[in-house]
């Protein structure tokens, strides 16, 4: 075989198998929304949004799972994604370089991808233990130190990628630090650094582990934060594990509604995003 | 062997011959030192800068030119491990003291740089963004140094109807004459110009160089030019550095006509650089 022929092989082979796994990934991916549109849809119905929890048979719904889910992840939100901005601010645009900023860059990464159990083991160790107690707050905490580690990263790479003549020429115009950095590098980054934000909330969103040492699940009706407090995902995980039809039924739904929840926040968010630009 | 010239009187005569009466010196540098780490990027450096008038700074790449351009403006604090050591006199003041505020000489010596960098906003929020760091102007006021300084840039009547528009969407050679009028409407004193031209095409060039000719009724303007003939059309006063020194200052027609050190001769031409 002359050696061009070979090269076409190889490429041939190369080219055959990196497609043959894309589409495997593509066809694990589809069966999965298959699976649980085929399983979510037929469950889903008015009781789903309007009911609460209820003995299996009577007709219970997720309605406090949902409210409990939107509570704690906009709590969440709003504790992580200040932190997690100025925190990402600072190694973009202070911390390139330094000692101080290599090892915050470090332990951010260390807590990204640490796994999700530990921070809720974390959360009931520092808070639910000396409380005395299950609590919504417990759940939100828990949920923003997820959050954080995600916005840190995703800000410090968006605002990377600024370029520095930007900076200079605002800091030529006579502009403090500080306003540089609010007027000038955030707006040249904001749709990156939305994108990040809206990627940390996905990812709060469909997590279970950090929540089930903190803020419990309540099978109840209850706003109160210092309380154990329902959440969509401990829903899921209870309903799923039960024996009971109906109650699987609402684990489908439950999965499906947080599925098209962070999808069309996604979807929206990149139509907003390029109509800003 | 000394081969730094006595830039002093070089000055002096030069800019009586380029221009009648003599100009004042806006900026005097006086044995200016400068080091990236540790790296002598200028070496001794005594330099003029006459008021009013267009000085230009050319030399090969990395001759220092670029660096003097940055420590005028203190460009050079924003980075740790880039220090000067001399004097830069400007208006009796040493602009390197400590106890002179970095925004403070940034509005009264402005920049433009190489490539054209508009801020991510409207053509006016361009211009509103610097004059807000140091006024406070009523709208109607604002309104008119937004016109004034896009008229003094020659851009007015290309972005008077689109004046709230993203300045991202103008053509190069418009977003850097934005760049000179966002400069020129904090109403700085000195202008320095780095590579103006150098990302635009020939039109866009000539009407930035005519517009250099207008600004320097009213600004000192200090230009870094690779591109010799820009030199010799728009400066009054070109000076050559090579190697972090200054090898010549003179009037410009002087200087590309009849340059005294044999290393000037040999860039002019083209031998080297």
């Amino acid at each position: 075989m002359s050696s061009l022929a070979r090269r076409r092989t190889t490429d041939y082979a190369v080219k055959a198998i990196s497609t043959g796994f894309a589409a495997l990934s593509l066809v694990l991916l589809a069966w999965i929304l298959w699976t649980l549109l085929s399983r979510g849809l037929p469950a889903l119905g008015p009781h789903v949004f309007t009911n609460i929890t209820a003995p299996p048979g009577a007709g219970g719904g997720l309605l406090n799972a949902i409210v409990g889910s939107l509570i704690q992840i906009g709590v969440a939100l709003v504790i992580g994604t200040p932190i997690g901005l100025m925190c990402g601010t600072f190694l973009a645009e202070n911390g390139r370089g330094t000692q101080i900023g290599n090892v915050v860059r470090f332990v951010n990464d260390v807590l990204l991808s640490a796994p999700s159990i530990l921070i809720g083991l974390f959360v009931y160790q520092l808070l639910v233990v000396p409380f005395g107690g299950f609590s919504g707050w417990a759940g939100s905490i828990a949920l923003a130190i997820l959050v954080i580690p995600v916005v840190v990263r995703t800000t410090e790479d968006m605002l990377a990628l600024v370029p520095i003549g930007l900076r200079e020429a605002a800091f030529a115009l006579g502009a403090p630090q500080w306003k540089v950095v609010t007027f000038i590098t955030w707006r040249a980054a904001r749709a990156g650094i939305v994108t990040g934000i809206l990627l940390a909330l996905a990812r709060a969103a469909g997590e279970t582990a950090p929540l089930l040492f903190t803020s419990l699940g309540n099978n109840g009706w209850s706003l109160n934060m210092s309380a154990p407090m329902a959440s969509l995902p401990i829903a899921i995980y209870q309903y799923a594990a039960s024996p009971f039809e109906d109650w699987v039924a609402l684990a489908w739904a439950g999965a499906l509604i947080i599925t098209v929840g962070v999808l069309t926040l996604n979807v929206l968010s990149r139509l907003v995003l390029a109509k800003m630009k | 062997m000394n081969f730094a010239p006595d830039t002093s009187i070089d000055i002096a005569s030069a800019v009586n011959r380029a221009t009648a009466p003599s100009a004042q010196p806006k900026l005097k540098v006086e044995k200016l030192n400068f080091y990236y780490g540790d790296n002598h990027a200028l070496k001794n450096i005594n330099f003029e800068i006459p008021e009013k008038r267009v000085t230009a700074m050319i030399g090969p790449s990395g001759c220092g030119k670029s660096t003097l351009l940055r420590i005028f403006n203190r460009m050079y604090q924003l980075y740790p491990g880039q220090r000067a050591e001399g004097k830069i006199l400007f208006d009796g003041g040493d602009l390197l003291s400590k106890d002179l505020d970095s925004t403070v000489v940034r509005s009264r010596i402005g920049m433009v740089f190489q490539k054209p960098t508009p801020f991510p906003m409207s053509i006016y929020d361009n211009i509103a963004f610097g004059v807000k760091l140091h006024e406070s102007l009523s709208k109607a006021q604002m309104d008119e140094r937004v016109e004034w300084c896009l008229r003094k840039a020659a851009i007015w009547e290309e972005t008077k109807d689109r004046l709230h528009t993203s300045a991202l969407g103008m053509s190069g050679g418009q977003q850097q004459r934005l760049c000179i009028a966002r400069t020129i409407a904090v109403r700085p004193e000195v202008i320095l110009l780095d590579e103006p031209t150098s990302a635009l095409d020939p039109i866009s060039t000539s009407k930035i160089e005519d517009l250099i000719d207008e600004l320097k009724q009213e600004f000192t303007i200090v230009i870094v030019t690779h591109n010799m003939q820009q030199a010799a059309r728009c400066a009054d006063i070109t000076s050559f550095f090579y190697l972090g020194e200054l090898i010549e200052v003179n009037a410009s027609n002087e200087i590309f006509t009849n340059p005294r050190e044999a290393r000037t001769r040999d860039y002019i031409t083209g031998r080297f650089g």
